[in-house]
Parts: structure tokens; C-alpha cells; sequence
């Protein structure tokens, strides 16, 4: 049926485009240098990475505790409903986020060296 | 409004809006999330999907909406009200080009439901969130939304066929 081979071209359209940007991402990536982390889209403060601290954002209703630890920031403990900040784990290469949409927390990191491929493919 | 609506017809929206929450619901109710925001299968673009081919593009819009608004009023706030509209439309103007370009199937409809809800929302967030780093999001969302989008298709075809068969008798 002439339909369903159109179904599967937008189906592998999509997918090849889905693994082209993950490529691409994957490749620009370097070890960061700090995180930002920003509030309803403003700077809250900027934490290097290789010190190690633990941070609470927000007030006692709404917040996020972002941990830095061995080079990597990891928000452990958060008052949003889904945790799904908490579940994206570890933010360590240069443009990786946690994002908590509830609270509107961003949590980006920034700088650095570029990195060597075998702690890309980690 | 060209005609006044028939009793059938307001019954009808009531049916398909009324159906669309409670899917909106079941699927909030599963405890189904993975560390990508987002991801999610959208059981109530079956309702979409389905009113889109039976009783046309301005119902199915309707639908779609007016979910989205009651579903916010009862459990979402203002944000989740940005989020949830700029899925719903961009998807919804996505799946009426597919349907009205007539090359692909429900199924090739609902991939591109899912796909541009993911799109939208990705879109909505970074304008709100004021980062272009949650694009990083994007291909994990555009596969998640592919799958999404066949089960939706297959179901949605499946119930297309079976209730045209039921009216026909």
C-alpha cells in the first residue's frame, strides 16, 4: 500500500533526524568548567565544577538541591511533583542541562576543555 | 456557525471531550516517566486522531482544545497551560496537513501528532525558560514521540474502522 511505505519514510525521516541532532550534540560536546543556574530565566549563581558544594535553590516551598561532586552537578533532592530533575542525573559535558519545568530551574553547564572521546562514550 | 447544532452533535462533543480527559487522566495516573520531560504516549489524541477522520477538522480542533483547557483548569497551572497548548496546535495543524495531503495513513498522522507535540513543547519551554539548551531534549523526544505517535495511529485506525462499521448497520 502505497500509504503505509509513506508512513515508514516519515517514521525513518524522523528517526535519522532524532540521530543526527543526538550525533551532533554528542560530538560539540566538552567537559564543562561551571554551572549556571538560572530562575524563571534569570542568573541565580554560577558554581565552578571542581569544587565540590551543595546548593539549595528557592524559597522552603519550592526548591531544588543541586549537588557538585567529583566534576559533575546532580540536583538530589527537589519539591516539584515529578522529580524528573532528579531523575536526569548527572550533568557533567559542556551544554548539558538539568531542567526542573515546575520551578522553573536551569541548571546548564558551561566551558571548558574539549573533551577526549573515550569520556564522551561513557 | 453555518448550521445550528443538532442534538446528536452536542452529544457527540460531550462523548469525545468528556472520553479525551479521562484518558488525559488515566495516563496521568500511570506512573510512567522517564528523566526526559515529555515523554509520554498522548492517549488522548486517540480522541483527536479519531474525531479528525470521523467528524471532521473544526470538531477535532475543539476537542483538542478544549482538553487541553479544562484538563489545566482542573490540575495544571498558567505554565502548563503554554506547554500544553503549543503541543496541542502545533500537533493538531501537523496531523490535519498529513491528513489533508492524503499520502499518508492514521498511522503516518499520528507519528506527526506526536512528533510536533514534542516539537511544540520543546519550542514552548525554550521560549519560556529563555535556553536553547533543552533542544537538547529533542532527539530522545522526536523517538519517543515517533513510537507515541504509531500506537495512537494503529489505535486510532483501529477505532475509525470499527465505529464506521457499527453506524453502517
Amino acid at each position: 500500500m502505497k500509504k503505509r511505505k509513506n508512513d515508514f519514510i516519515l517514521l525513518a525521516a524522523v528517526v535519522i533526524v532524532a540521530a543526527l541532532i543526538w550525533g551532533f550534540t554528542r560530538m560539540t560536546q566538552s567537559e564543562g568548567a561551571y554551572a549556571v543556574v538560572t530562575v524563571d530565566g534569570e542568573v541565580y549563581g554560577t558554581y565552578p565544577l571542581d569544587t565540590d558544594t551543595e546548593i539549595r535553590i528557592g524559597d522552603d516551598e519550592h526548591y531544588n538541591i543541586l549537588v557538585i561532586k567529583d566534576g559533575k552537578a546532580e540536583i538530589t533532592e527537589a519539591s516539584c511533583p515529578d522529580k524528573l530533575c532528579v531523575k536526569q542525573g548527572e550533568a557533567e559535558y559542556d551544554g548539558q542541562s538539568i531542567i526542573c519545568l515546575p520551578n522553573k530551574v536551569v541548571v546548564e553547564i558551561k566551558g571548558g576543555k574539549q573533551s577526549d572521546y573515550d569520556a564522551v562514550a561513557k | 456557525m453555518k448550521k445550528k447544532m443538532t442534538g446528536k452533535q452536542i452529544a457527540e462533543y460531550g462523548l469525545l471531550i468528556a472520553l479525551a480527559m479521562v484518558l488525559s487522566y488515566v495516563e496521568f495516573l500511570i506512573p510512567f516517566s522517564v528523566a526526559v520531560p515529555g515523554v509520554k504516549l498522548g492517549l488522548a489524541n486517540i480522541v483527536v486522531v479519531f474525531a479528525l477522520y470521523r467528524l471532521g477538522k473544526t470538531e477535532a480542533f475543539v476537542i483538542s482544545i478544549l482538553r487541553v483547557l479544562l484538563m489545566t483548569f482542573m490540575f495544571g497551572n498558567a505554565f502548563a497551560l503554554f506547554y500544553s497548548l503549543s503541543g496541542a496546535v502545533l500537533s493538531f495543524a501537523v496531523m490535519l496537513l498529513l491528513l489533508k495531503i492524503n499520502r499518508f495513513s492514521h498511522i503516518g498522522v499520528g507519528i506527526g501528532g506526536g512528533v510536533s507535540h514534542n516539537i511544540g513543547q520543546i519550542l514552548c519551554a525554550m521560549v519560556l525558560l529563555g535556553t536553547k539548551q533543552i533542544a537538547y531534549y529533542l532527539p530522545v523526544l522526536l523517538v519517543s514521540g515517533t513510537i507515541a505517535g504509531i500506537a495512537i495511529g494503529v489505535i486510532a485506525g483501529i477505532l475509525i474502522k470499527r465505529v464506521k462499521a457499527d453506524k453502517a448497520k
